[in-house]
C-alpha cells in the first residue's frame, strides 16, 4: 500500500513525536468534557505550542516580525504564491513506491479469503463455525463440518451474527454517566470498590450474566465466589426455562438431554419447534431429515406427530399435526403418559379419540426408536412428562440420551432472578455487574427489574449496545462480539468449542471474561490469557502446545462431548394448577422469535427482514389468532389491539394465522425494542410487557381490546388472507375453492408448482410425482439446441421433503451476495431483495392446514424467458448454462422480471445498497458487486464460488470435483435439502437426485427447462389416521 | 324484384358539406391565416394556455424527482414491473394514430373530407408521440443510459439485443415520429408561403419565409409537392399498422398469461385508431367552437369521425370478445383461463367492467343519429373513450402482472402520487403544445381547402 506523503508545505506542521503512553496518561487524568485538537496538544509538546503561535505557519511570523520589511515580504510572498498557484497543476508528483511484502505472511494472499474456526453462541450453547476472513475482515460465516452442532450447516442466527460485528449502533466507547472514559480509568475507579467488597466478603456484589456454558468463565466465576464468598452470581436467559427445569423436576437433578433423531422412527413433538429453536436445532434438523430420504437406496421414512399451540416449522413438516390450546398441552401429555403406561385417565379428553389411540399405538410399536420431545418454552411439567413417556417407551439411553448439564452451573434462573430483585429491594446490593443479556428488556414484567436495579449503588454494564439495560447503569462498557474475542463455550452435547477473534475489537470491546478479571488481582488479564491458562490446567501434558494449536485450529476440543449418563425413574409431576380464567379472555403463548430470538438480534437488518417461516412477517411480530376468533371479534389482520394480562398491558397488531387454535393468541418475543439501534427500534411490540414470572410458557385470562386503528404489517407472502375484501371466501374468481385455506395453494398445486405425495402412494406409483404436471419433450422447441453444454452444466436440486422453511439459506445468500436490506416500507410494497425465497403454501382446512415449503432461487432456465426480452443483452446465458446478469449493462426496463415466470428477479427501485455506513462496508463480500440503483439482480448460483473453483481446478489441470463448489444456500442448509453441481457428471449428487422419480421442474410445462429442479415432498402419514380423516 | 338503387350520393342523403357553401379562396386564407397572424391573443387562449402550462410544470417536477430518487417513487414492485409509465406510453402512442391514419390512409383513399382535419390531427400525433416517447425512457431504472437501446458503434462492441420487442419499439416509435414530423412539415410548406405573403409583421415574414423553403407556388413546386405527399403517405400507411403492432409485441412476445396473445396486433391498432379519433374529437369540438371554424370543420367531419370511432370500437369489442372466448372456452389452458377470470372478477375486476362500459357499452350510443350529431354528447362520449382506452392498457398491463404463474409471488399495484403527477404532466405538455400550435401555425390546411372550396356540390347545409 502506498502512503501519500503530505504536501511539502506541511513540513512545519508539528510532527507527532508525542508518545502514545504519555497521551493516554494525560487523557486519563482528565474528567468531564475536554476537547482536544491533536495528539500533540494533549501531550503538550513544545512543537505544538510553536504551531499554535504560527497559526498560518510561515507567513504569520513574517507579518508579526517587528521590522518593516516583514510586511512587504509577506505581500511579495502572497503575490508569488498566487502567481505560482496555477503551476501546481503542472508539477510532477513525487514518485512513490509501493511497498510489497518482502516476505509474504504465510497463507495470506490478497483477494484470497482465509477461514478460521470459531463459534457463535445462543443462550450459551455454541455452534462451531468457520469464519471467512477477507483481508482481515470477517465477512461470512459457514458451519464447521467437524463440529457436532453444525456438521457444516448453520441456522439463520449464525448467518446474521456476522452483521452484528459491524452494527453501526454498537456501543463504541466506555461511558460513565454519559461521559467517555478509558478502560484504565474504569479499573482505577473500580479498585476501591473491589477493595471495599473484599472487606465485605462480596456481600454487596452481584454478577448477572447470561447462561454460561464456558468452562473458563465458570472457573473464573467460581474463583471469584471463593474470593467473595457472600457475592452472588445470577444467570438469566428468558428462553428455555422449562427445558432447564424439566430434568430437575423429573430426575431431581439437572441433566442435559440429547436427542438422537437419526435413530428415531417415530417422533412426537409437544409444542416443540426443534427444527428452529433450542440447543442443537441445526444438528437435530439434519438428523431428523436423514431418516426421511427415500432415495439412494432408502425407502423408509420416519414419522412426525406434532401437537402445538401455534403453527411452527416443525408442525409444517409433521405427518400429523393437531392444534392444542396452551393449557391443553400438559393434560395431553399427562393423558398420553397414562395411556402409554397402560392406565387410562378417567374422563380423559383425548383418550377416546381414534387418532389418539392410533398415535399411542404407533409410539408403542416403536419402543426404543421413538422420541417424545417437549418445546423449549414448554413448562417443566411437560418436559418431565415427556421424559416419563420416553422412559416408559424405553427410549432413554437409546434415542434420548442424558449427559451432565452443558450449562456450567445450572440453576433455577427465575428463582435466582427473583432473589436478586428482593436483595435489590432490601438495599444489600452495592455493586451490580450485568455482563451481556438485557434484563431490563427481557426480565418478567412483574419483577419490575428496571426500577429495582437502580437501588444498587453502582451498576456496571458490559453490553454490545447502549441498550435498555445500559441506560440505568452508570458504567457502560462495550462488549466484544464473539468474532472479536477469545473464549470457549459448550455445544448442545457438551463439546467444548473455542472462540477465536477474527478482528481486533472494533470499539475496544471487552469479553465477559476480561471484565471479570477486573475483580481479581490481575485486572488487565486478557481473554486469551484467561482461556489459555484455564486449558493449560485442564490439559497438563507436555504436548499442550500441539494440543492447543490443534484445538484452536479445529475450533473445538476433540472428544470433549459429555459422556452419556444413565438416568431413570422420571417422576410424573403433579398437575400444575392454573387460575381458572374468566370468559372472553384468551390464552397467550410466548415464543422466542425465529430470527431475532429474545430480542438480541433486533438491530440486525438481515434477520429483521427475514420472513418468519409460517407467517412470512418481516419487521414485526403480531398477535396470531385463528380466522374464527378474528371473525368473532370482528377483527382482521393489521388491526391494532391492546392485550391485558393482569395489570400489564401492551398494544399488539393482529395477524390472522391458519392453524392457530381458536380462542388463543401466540406472540413472539424480542420485538418492541426501544434502544436497540436504527433497525430494531420501534419494530413490533414488546411482548415481555405481559410476560410474567408465573406465566413463562403462556398467560391465561388475557383480555383484548380493539383500539380501532390500523397497523400495517409487512409480510412477503400474504395476499389472500390479509385482505378481507379479497380473502379466500370473497374472491369471486375463486369460488371453485371455497373450502381451501388459501387458494394460492389450490392454484399452486393445480399448476404443479408444489408437489406433495404420501409415501404409500409414491411406493405404489413411482410416476405419481410426474403425473402432477406436464413435461414437454426435449425436442419440442422451434429453436434447435445449438449449444450442447459440453463442459460443465451447473444445476441445482432442492429436496422439498427436507426443507423445514428455516430460511437459513436466505440469510446465507444475503450475507454472501451483498444483498441490501430494504426496510419495512419497501417490503410492504413487495420490494424485498432476497435472491432466494422460501414460499409457504397452506393446504386443507383453515383450522388445521398442512403447510408446504418451497425454496425458490433462480431456475437458470436453459430457455430463459428473461433473456430474450432484455433490449440491451444485460442478462445472457453463459457456456455452462448460467443465466447471468450483467449489472453494468442493465438499463432497468424490468421487462426480464415481468417475463420471469418464477419471479425471482429483484430490482433496485431505490438506492437500496448502503453506500454511507462505513462499518457495514467492511462486511461486504469483495467478490460480489454491490448493486446500485436502477439495476436488476438475482441469484447467480454463487458464480463467484464457481469461478474460484474453476481457477483452482484449472491451475491443477483437473475437472472440478463434485462438492467442490458449494453455494451459500447449500452450505447453510441444516437439512442438506439443496445440492448443487455439474449435471454433465453422471456421478455428481445433483445428477443422481435428478434421476429419481421425485424430480420435477417447476412450471416445466412452459418449456423453460429449469436447471433448478425439485424433489417432490413425500409425507408419511399414519395410514390408520389417514383413513380416519378421510372418513370424517 | 326491387329496383336496384345506385349508391346514394350526398345530394340524396342531405349530408352536411365538407366546407361551408359560402367559403371562398380568400375567406379560407383570411379566416385560418388570421388566427396565426392576428396581433394579441384572446383571454380564453391565455387562460387555457396558462392552465396547461402550469400542468406541464408537474412533469418537470415529477421527472426531476424521479431521476433524483429512482423508479421506486412509483407504485411499482415485484411482480408488477410495469405500471403507469407503460400504460401511458401505449395510450399516448394510440392517440398518435389518428393523425397518420387521417393524413396518409385517407389521402390514399382519396377522402377529400379529411382536408380540414388532417393538419390538426397530425399535430396531435406528433405531440402525443412526444409524450409517449418520454415514458419508455423515464421508466428505466437508469434513464441516463437509455441510448444503449440504439445500435451505435461503441467501444464495448455490443449491439442492442434484437430479439427484444423493446429494441423494436425504439425503431417503431422513432421511425413513426420522424415520418409524421416530415409529413406534417411538408404539408405545412404551401401554407407557410401563404402566411409569408399575408404577414404584415417583418419578423413573421422572415420566419415564414424561412419555414416555407422558398415556395413560390410554381407548377413544378406543386407537382413535386404532390409526389412527395403521395410518397410520404405511402411510407406512413404501413407505419400506422406497424407501430402499434410492434408496441403490442411488447406484450404478446412475452410468456405472461394475459399478454401472450396473438390477437394483440390488430386489436391494438384498432384500439389506437379508436382512441386517436376520440382525441381528435375531444380537441376539435371546442376548438371549432371557439375559433368559429364551423365553416371548415363541418358536421360532416364530425359525423364521419363518429362513424370511424363506432367502427373501430366494434373491432375493439370483437377483440375483447375473442380474447375472453379464447381464454375461457377455447384454449383449455388453465393459466389463460385463470388470468381472464382474475381480470374479470379478481381484485382489479372493477377496472375490467369499467373498461367494458366505457369502451364498448357507452360508445354504442353513437348508432343513434341524434347523439352522433349532438356535439355535447359526442364530446362526452369521446372523453369516455379516451378514459376507456387508458383503462384498457391498465387492465392489460397491470392485472396480468398481479397474478401470474407462481401464486406465492402475486402482488398488488396501486399508483402513487408521483404516478399521477407525471401522467398529468404529460397531459400538460400535450395541451401546451396544442395551444401553441393553434396560435402559431395554421391549424387547418389552407391550400387544400382552397382546392375543394370551388368544388362544393351540396345543395343546402343541414340546419
Amino acid at each position: 500500500m502506498s502512503e501519500h506523503s503530505d504536501n511539502p508545505q506541511a513540513g512545519n506542521l508539528p510532527t507527532v513525536d508525542a508518545d502514545a503512553a504519555a497521551i493516554r496518561k494525560r487523557l486519563e487524568g482528565r474528567t468531564g468534557r475536554d476537547y482536544w485538537r491533536s495528539l500533540d496538544e494533549i501531550a503538550e509538546t513544545p512543537g505544538f505550542e510553536d504551531f499554535l503561535h504560527r497559526e498560518f505557519p510561515r507567513q504569520a511570523s513574517e507579518w508579526n516580525d517587528g521590522d518593516g520589511d516583514g510586511r512587504r515580504d509577506f505581500l511579495k510572498l502572497m503575490g508569488a504564491s498566487l502567481a505560482l498557484a496555477g503551476l501546481g497543476a503542472c508539477t510532477r508528483q513525487p514518485t512513490e513506491y509501493m511497498m510489497p511484502y518482502v516476505t509474504q505472511p504465510e497463507d495470506v494472499y490478497p483477494g484470497k479469503p482465509l477461514f478460521f474456526a470459531s463459534a457463535i453462541t445462543q443462550g450459551g450453547y455454541a455452534t462451531g463455525v468457520l469464519v471467512e476472513s477477507n483481508d482481515g475482515r470477517p465477512t461470512k460465516i459457514e458451519g464447521n463440518p467437524q463440529h457436532p452442532a453444525s456438521l457444516g450447516s448453520t441456522d439463520a442466527f449464525t448467518q446474521g451474527s456476522v452483521l452484528n460485528v459491524y452494527d453501526p449502533d454498537r456501543s463504541q466507547t466506555i461511558n460513565f454517566l454519559g461521559e467517555i472514559r478509558s478502560y484504565s480509568s474504569f479499573l482505577t475507579g473500580f479498585k476501591d470498590i473491589v477493595a471495599e467488597q473484599i472487606g465485605k466478603q462480596g456481600a454487596g456484589l452481584r454478577i448477572l450474566t447470561e447462561t454460561v456454558t464456558s468452562p473458563t468463565v465458570d472457573a473464573q466465576m467460581k474463583d471469584l465466589l471463593t474470593q467473595y464468598p457472600s457475592a452472588k452470581w445470577i444467570q438469566w436467559d428468558p428462553i428455555g426455562i422449562g427445558r432447564r427445569e424439566g430434568t430437575k423436576l423429573a430426575f431431581g437433578s439437572y441433566a442435559n438431554p440429547v436427542y438422537k433423531f437419526d435413530a428415531a422412527d417415530v417422533v412426537l413433538a409437544l409444542d416443540a419447534d426443534f427444527f428452529i429453536s433450542g440447543p442443537g436445532a441445526v444438528r437435530y434438523s439434519r438428523d431428523f431429515m436423514s431418516k426421511r430420504r427415500i432415495r439412494e437406496g432408502s425407502g423408509s421414512m420416519n414419522r412426525l406427530y406434532v401437537v402445538e399451540c401455534t403453527p411452527s416449522s416443525t408442525g409444517a413438516k409433521a405427518d400429523h399435526r393437531w392444534p392444542l390450546k396452551p393449557s391443553e398441552v400438559e393434560p395431553f401429555a399427562r393423558e398420553l403418559a397414562a395411556a402409554i403406561g397402560g392406565s387410562a385417565v378417567a374422563g380423559g379428553t383425548w383418550s377416546t379419540r381414534p387418532w389418539f389411540v392410533s398415535l399411542v399405538k404407533d409410539l408403542q410399536a416403536h419402543r426404543g426408536t421413538g422420541i417424545v420431545i417437549a418445546g423449549e418454552n414448554q413448562s417443566a411439567e411437560v418436559h418431565a412428562l415427556a421424559f416419563a413417556i420416553n422412559e416408559s417407551l424405553e427410549n432413554l439411553g437409546k434415542t434420548v440420551v442424558f449427559t451432565e448439564p452443558v450449562e456450567a452451573s445450572p440453576d433455577n434462573q427465575l428463582a435466582r432472578l427473583k432473589e436478586l430483585c428482593s436483595d435489590l429491594d432490601s438495599g444489600t446490593v452495592d455493586v451490580l455487574m450485568i455482563l451481556g443479556g438485557n434484563p431490563v428488556f427481557n426480565a418478567p414484567a412483574d419483577l419490575d427489574f428496571a426500577k429495582k436495579m437502580q437501588k444498587a449503588r453502582l451498576r456496571i454494564r458490559l453490553g454490545m449496545h447502549d441498550d435498555e439495560t445500559s441506560q440505568y447503569c452508570q458504567w457502560q462498557i462495550p462488549q466484544a462480539h464473539e468474532l472479536e474475542m477469545w473464549g470457549d463455550a459448550r455445544a448442545f452435547d457438551g463439546t467444548v468449542t473455542l472462540l477465536q477473534p477474527l478482528i481486533v475489537p472494533l470499539y475496544g470491546g471487552k469479553s465477559p471474561s476480561e471484565l471479570l478479571a477486573a475483580l481479581t488481582e490481575t485486572p488487565e488479564k486478557t481473554g486469551y490469557d484467561a482461556l489459555r491458562d484455564y486449558w493449560q490446567k485442564q490439559h497438563t501434558g507436555t504436548d499442550f502446545e500441539a494440543w492447543w494449536r490443534r484445538s484452536v485450529h479445529d475450533g473445538m476440543v476433540a472428544d470433549s462431548a459429555l459422556p452419556a449418563k444413565s438416568m431413570s425413574g422420571a417422576k410424573t409431576p403433579t398437575a400444575s394448577s392454573r387460575q381458572p380464567v374468566g370468559p372472553d379472555t384468551f390464552e397467550v403463548s410466548f415464543y422466542p422469535d425465529p430470527y431475532i430470538y429474545d430480542g438480541r438480534y433486533a438491530n440486525n437488518g438481515w434477520l429483521q427482514e427475514l420472513p418468519r417461516p409460517m407467517t412470512k412477517l418481516t419487521w414485526d411480530n403480531a398477535a396470531l389468532m385463528s380466522i374464527a376468533t378474528a371473525e368473532r371479534l370482528k377483527l382482521w389482520s393489521e388491526a391494532r389491539v391492546e392485550l391485558k394480562h393482569g395489570d400489564k398491558t401492551v398494544w399488539a397488531s393482529v395477524w390472522v394465522q391458519p392453524g392457530q387454535p381458536d380462542e388463543t393468541i401466540a406472540v413472539h418475543m424480542g420485538f418492541g425494542r426501544t434502544r436497540s439501534g436504527r433497525a430494531g427500534n420501534g419494530a413490533g411490540f414488546n411482548a415481555y410487557q405481559i410476560w410474567t414470572s408465573d406465566s413463562t410458557t403462556y398467560a391465561s385470562g388475557v383480555s383484548l381490546r380493539d383500539l380501532h386503528q390500523k397497523y400495517s404489517i409487512a409480510a412477503t407472502q400474504h395476499h389472500y388472507l390479509i385482505d378481507r375484501e379479497h380473502g379466500p371466501h370473497k374472491d369471486a374468481a375463486h369460488q371453485a375453492f371455497p373450502a381451501d385455506a388459501d387458494f394460492e395453494t389450490a392454484e399452486a398445486s393445480l399448476r404443479g408448482i408444489v408437489r406433495s405425495v404420501p409415501l404409500e402412494e409414491f411406493q405404489k406409483n413411482p410416476n405419481a410425482v410426474a403425473e402432477l404436471g406436464e413435461q414437454p419433450p426435449k425436442g419440442l422447441t422451434i429453436y434447435p439446441d445449438v449449444w450442447k453444454y459440453k463442459g460443465y452444466a451447473w444445476a441445482m436440486a432442492i429436496d422439498l421433503t427436507a426443507c423445514t422453511g428455516c430460511n437459513a439459506c436466505v440469510a446465507a445468500c444475503q450475507a454472501e451476495n451483498n444483498i441490501a436490506v430494504v426496510g419495512k416500507k419497501q417490503v410492504l410494497n413487495t420490494r424485498e431483495m432476497h435472491w432466494i425465497r422460501v414460499d409457504r403454501y397452506w393446504e386443507g382446512s383453515v383450522e388445521n392446514p398442512t403447510a408446504h415449503f418451497q425454496p425458490v432461487p433462480c431456475m437458470h432456465c436453459e430457455n430463459a424467458p428473461c433473456e430474450v426480452v432484455c433490449p440491451v443483452a444485460a442478462t445472457v446465458h453463459d457456456q455452462e448454462g448460467l443465466n447471468t446478469m450483467v449489472y453494468n449493462r442493465c438499463v432497468g426496463t424490468r421487462y426480464c422480471s415481468n417475463n420471469c415466470p418464477y419471479k425471482v428477479r429483484r430490482f433496485n427501485f431505490f438506492l437500496y445498497s448502503d453506500y454511507v455506513t462505513e462499518t457495514t462496508k467492511l462486511q461486504k463480500n469483495p467478490d460480489v458487486s454491490v448493486r446500485s440503483r436502477g439495476v436488476m439482480e438475482k441469484c447467480t448460483y454463487c458464480t463467484q464460488r464457481i469461478q474460484y473453483a474453476k481457477i483452482m481446478s484449472e491451475r491443477e489441470e483437473r475437472r472440478i470435483i463434485d462438492g467442490e463448489i458449494v453455494t451459500a444456500c447449500e452450505a447453510a442448509c441444516p437439512t442438506q435439502a439443496i445440492v448443487f453441481g455439474d449435471q454433465n457428471d453422471p456421478n455428481s449428487r445433483v445428477t443422481k437426485w435428478k434421476k429419481t422419480d421425485l424430480n420435477y421442474g417447476m412450471l416445466a410445462d412452459l418449456n423453460t427447462r429449469p436447471r433448478t429442479t425439485y424433489l417432490a415432498e413425500i409425507r408419511n402419514p399414519n395410514p390408520e389416521i389417514s383413513a380416519l380423516e378421510k372418513k370424517s | 324484384m326491387a329496383k336496384i338503387t345506385p349508391y346514394p350520393d350526398e345530394k340524396t342523403l342531405e349530408i352536411a358539406p365538407v366546407i361551408a357553401p359560402d367559403a371562398t379562396l380568400a375567406s379560407v386564407t383570411d379566416k385560418i391565416g388570421g388566427i396565426v397572424l392576428r396581433r394579441g391573443t384572446t383571454l380564453g387562449w391565455i387562460l387555457g394556455f396558462a392552465f396547461f402550462f402550469l400542468m406541464l410544470q408537474l412533469l418537470g417536477i415529477g421527472v426531476t424527482y424521479l431521476l433524483f430518487k429512482g423508479t421506486g417513487i412509483w407504485g411499482l414492485n415485484i411482480p408488477i414491473g410495469w405500471g403507469f409509465a407503460i400504460v401511458n406510453f401505449v395510450w399516448w402512442i394510440g392517440i398518435g394514430h389518428a393523425g397518420t391514419l387521417i393524413s396518409a390512409i385517407l389521402l390514399l383513399l382519396n377522402q377529400s373530407w379529411r382536408n380540414s382535419i388532417n393538419r390538426f390531427a397530425e399535430a396531435m400525433t406528433i405531440f402525443a408521440v412526444c409524450c409517449a416517447g418520454m415514458f419508455p425512457i423515464i421508466h428505466m431504472g437508469r434513464s441516463w443510459i437509455a441510448y444503449w437501446l440504439f445500435p451505435y458503434p461503441n467501444t464495448m462492441a455490443i449491439w442492442p439485443q434484437f430479439r427484444s420487442p423493446l429494441a423494436w419499439d425504439v425503431f417503431a416509435v422513432s421511425t413513426y415520429f420522424t415520418i409524421s414530423l416530415v409529413f406534417w412539415y411538408v404539408g405545412l410548406i404551401p401554407d407557410f408561403a401563404s402566411l409569408r405573403d399575408s404577414a404584415k409583421n417583418k419578423w413573421q415574414r422572415i420566419l415564414f419565409a424561412c419555414l416555407c423553403l422558398g415556395w413560390r407556388g410554381s407548377a413544378f413546386h406543386w407537382a413535386r409537392y404532390e409526389k412527395a405527399s403521395l410518397l410520404l403517405a405511402g411510407l406512413s400507411t404501413p407505419l400506422v399498422l406497424s407501430v402499434h403492432s410492434v408496441i403490442s409485441f411488447d406484450f404478446s412476445i412475452s410468456i405472461l398469461p394475459g399478454w401472450h396473445t396473438t390477437i394483440f396486433p390488430p386489436y391494438f391498432v384498432a384500439g389506437a385508431v379508436y382512441d386517436g379519433f376520440a382525441m381528435v374529437l375531444t380537441l376539435m369540438i371546442p376548438v371549432r367552437k371557439f375559433y368559429g371554424l364551423e365553416g371548415f370543420i363541418t358536421e360532416r367531419h364530425i359525423n364521419n369521425m363518429a362513424k370511424v370511432m363506432l367502427a373501430t370500437g366494434l373491432i375493439v369489442a370483437y377483440g375483447y370478445g375473442m380474447e375472453a372466448f379464447f381464454s375461457l372456452v377455447y384454449a383449455n389452458d388453465h393459466l389463460e383461463k385463470f388470468t381472464m377470470q382474475n381480470r374479470m372478477f379478481g381484485p382489479y375486476g372493477f377496472t375490467y367492467w369499467l373498461l367494458i362500459a366505457t369502451n364498448i357499452a357507452i360508445p354504442q350510443l353513437l348508432w343513434i343519429y341524434k347523439i352522433r350529431n349532438n356535439l355535447v354528447y359526442l364530446w362526452l362520449i369521446s372523453m369516455v373513450i379516451n378514459v376507456g382506452m387508458w383503462l384498457e392498457r391498465f387492465v392489460i398491463v397491470i392485472t396480468s402482472l398481479t397474478r401470474d404463474f407462481v401464486p406465492s409471488s402475486w402482488g398488488t399495484y396501486w399508483p402513487t402520487l408521483w404516478d399521477w403527477v407525471i401522467y398529468l404532466g404529460t397531459i400538460g405538455l400535450f395541451m401546451t403544445l396544442i395551444f401553441l400550435f393553434i396560435r402559431v401555425l395554421p391549424m387547418i390546411t389552407m391550400f387544400e381547402l382552397r382546392v375543394i372550396a370551388p368544388k362544393k356540390t351540396v345543395k343546402e347545409p343541414v340546419a
